[in-house]
């Protein structure tokens, strides 16, 4: 990591590189970056998720050239995207899908990162930082689906801002302020559309920021790896160049084909019908539904029968994984020598998807064919979710044996090759 | 072993917490709710499925001579009908419809809108012209139609949730007789496939409403299938131009990511 291979070689590059050291800088980090060399297919999706922010971010760039941000034009500027404006339709399916390709991604690189206890010491900020990205994320996610001025554009906004005034009950009128103040009048309307689309076309450049800082943090300690052991020496890592580059490119490009099925043959499958109606502040849908990367957390709220509390369970379940790092007692960092903990892993997973179920159906809906009420699952759904952080992470690292951990990275990779 | 205990364990648990809320159940009221839709097979759907060229045209002379009485179709210009993808009538064809509609004349020489008796000026419609809407505004069309406000066709498909089977299925769903519990509101029609059952459209469709020039016997099943293609033209216009760029973006993906696979094994050969 320390101590630069990199030497210029011509006048011009030796000139620059005592004024602006560009090119040493992105031969240290770009190229010969130790990278440990048993990384394996869940550490693409960094690069994915960076190819995401730049898709979203050059489409949206372009949307944001045909689009009116005003109540009574909105919609029809949408359509008249996907209508009249030159393979419009294609940014407007690319930048859609692409929303819900970031958090598929996003959602892979983060269970990636418990499962291998990436966030353990000493990369707490990494992870933290992260955890910054994901809330960043969730935000630009919720104002760009406000957009279209759909009816669950609409109603999706009027919901989410409301979340607010739960805070009503503790000082009264306090809440109220809040969304007044977010709406910019008393009713989600125009000024509240100008508002979510200049936050919406910034806070992309803010996660681009935060993902320097996270990447930067990233490159001081190295990358963690399955094993979860520490890099010994050289005979551990691979340079980033061309190794990492070549793999992450071709999982990339697996990715591309998943994400281009979405656009070119299913592009409407991961929205919500209704939001091709326009909004209308006096009809609300049967239904509103968030998007459904936001379902376990819509779960989460809805599964609690009090709003303020629901609305603090929301935010909690974000608030404790900022935690994470200092939750998890245990000194084995990868679940591979865990065997107690992986199982929690697990059910973890399968909790969120069932939580996830449980936010996409009505809240009076039952489980299956059952009479079992479905807000019950989700309720147990909600409990174990804070139980796994909040008492299964800290006990079941003081109480489990953890298996026998490798020597060193090489030395594990080699056990598995026959030798040269 | 001791990790299959464990997971059986988690489930025993699970389902102990479940046991309270079997204790709770509701027996659902009589329901209103709408009859899964029924899908005739669609040309159109999958990866490969294309319009029905036919069908679109003959949907269009249906929207044309029977939904547009009470329908608009703000979001299609009479010059789209000649788009690639879409009906694919000729630019003669479409010049020709679009001059036998009137539309709100442009300001005249002395920058009127209306004629010397107060009435708007009109003038015959251009190919660049969006159809004219039925009614001059909602509150119109509501005080013409026992209140309800017949809504713009131009996503009704997309805007749906089963989308072009709800659409066929509302089309074709009258004339049944309501159940003894259901009572229907003044003026309003039984339709199972609608929510709530209680639609204020009356059957549009009739067998032989629409002469088809090309010989196509004219049932309602027919009209409804050919509108409903023609809508689902109308709210995902580009479909026929999204499936074959679709087609060369994913040979090329799978193209460059077999490659990218052998310089992968290449450039690792050495090293696992």
């Amino acid at each position: 990591m320390h101590g630069s291979r990199y030497t210029p070689n011509s006048g011009i590059e030796r000139w620059l590189d005592r004024r602006l050291p560009i090119i040493r800088f992105a031969q240290e980090h770009l190229s010969s970056y130790p990278t440990p060399r048993n990384l394996n297919i869940w550490y693409v999706f960094g690069g994915i998720l960076t190819f995401c922010l730049g898709v979203q971010i050059i489409t949206g760039i372009v949307l944001a050239m045909h689009y009116t941000p005003d109540s009574r034009l909105a919609f029809d500027s949408v359509e008249s995207i996907m209508r009249d404006v030159n393979s419009g339709w294609l940014l407007r399916y690319v930048h859609a899908n692409g929303a819900s390709m970031f958090f598929l991604a996003v959602y892979i690189h983060m269970f990636r990162g418990l499962y291998y206890g990436s966030y353990k010491e000493p990369r707490e900020i990494i992870w933290i930082l992260g955890v910054v990205l994901y809330i960043l994320m969730m935000a630009t996610a919720f104002l760009g689906y406000t957009l279209p001025w759909g009816q669950m554009s609409f109603w999706g906004a009027t919901v989410i801002t409301n979340f607010f005034s739960a805070f009503d009950s503790l000082i009264p009128g306090f809440g109220t302020a809040i969304v007044t103040w977010l709406w910019g009048g008393f009713g989600v309307d125009n000024a509240t559309l100008h508002r979510f689309f200049s936050l919406h076309y910034l806070l992309p450049f803010v996660i681009a920021a935060v993902v320097g800082l996270h990447i930067w943090a990233l490159h001081v300690p190295g990358n963690n790896n399955p094993l979860g052991i520490d890099v010994k020496g050289p005979q551990d890592t691979l340079p980033f160049h061309p190794y990492y580059t070549v793999k992450d490119l071709f999982y990339l490009s697996c990715f591309m084909i998943v994400f281009a099925y979405f656009v070119f043959f299913s592009p409407n499958t991961l929205g919500h019908s209704i939001n091709y109606a326009p909004a209308n502040p006096l009809q609300t849908p049967e239904d509103i539904v968030p998007e459904w990367y936001f379902l376990p957390f819509y779960a989460i709220l809805r599964s609690i029968p009090d709003k303020l509390m629901g609305v603090l369970a929301l935010f909690g379940s974000l608030i404790v994984l900022v935690l994470v790092p200092w939750l998890d007692t245990s000194r084995v960092r990868s679940c591979r020598f865990r065997p107690l903990y992986k199982q929690f892993f697990w059910i973890l997973l399968v909790d969120c998807v069932i939580l996830g179920y449980c936010g996409s159906k009505p809240v009076d809906a039952m489980l299956l064919s059952t009479p079992v009420p479905l807000v019950w699952i989700a309720r147990i759904g909600t409990a174990y979710y804070f139980l796994h952080f909040l008492i299964v992470m800290p006990i079941a690292g003081l109480i489990e044996t953890p298996k026998p951990i490798p020597d060193s990275i090489a030395k594990s990779v080699l056990a598995t090759t026959p030798a040269e | 072993m001791i990790s299959m205990k464990r997971t059986l364990l988690a489930a025993l648990v699970f389902g102990a917490l479940a046991v309270p809320a079997l204790a709770q159940n509701k027996v659902p009221a009589p329901s209103t709710e709408a009859f899964e839709p029924k899908n005739p097979g669609w040309s159109f759907n999958g990866p490969f499925g294309m319009y029905d060229r036919g069908a679109l045209q003959r949907g269009f002379q249906v929207y044309k001579e029977v939904c547009s009485a009470c329908h608009s179709l703000s979001r299609i210009a009479f010059r789209n009908l000649a788009d690639k993808g879409g009906p694919e009538f000729t630019v003669k064809e479409v010049a020709a419809l679009a001059g036998a509609y009137k539309v709100p004349a442009e300001p005249n020489e002395q920058g009127k809108t209306t004629d010397d008796m107060g009435q708007p000026l009109t003038r015959p419609a251009v190919a660049s012209d969006y159809f004219p809407p039925p009614f001059a505004n909602e509150k119109a069309a509501r005080a013409a139609m026992n209140g309800a406000y017949p809504p713009d066709l131009s996503l009704i498909v997309k805007s749906r949730e089963e989308h072009e089977d709800y659409v066929y299925s509302i089309l074709t769903g009258f004339g049944q007789k309501p159940p003894a519990n259901e009572k229907m509101a003044r003026g309003m029609n039984y339709n199972p496939y609608f929510p709530r059952h209680q639609i204020a459209m009356p059957p549009p469709l009739s067998e032989g409403a629409v002469m088809y020039s090309d010989g196509t016997k004219a049932t309602i099943d027919q009209q409804a299938r050919d509108v409903v293609t023609f809508l689902t033209w109308a709210g995902e216009p580009k479909m026929e131009e999204r499936k074959q760029m679709g087609f060369k973006v994913m040979l090329f993906l799978i193209g460059f990511a077999t490659l990218l696979f052998f310089t992968y094994r290449k450039v690792w050969h050495a090293e696992h």
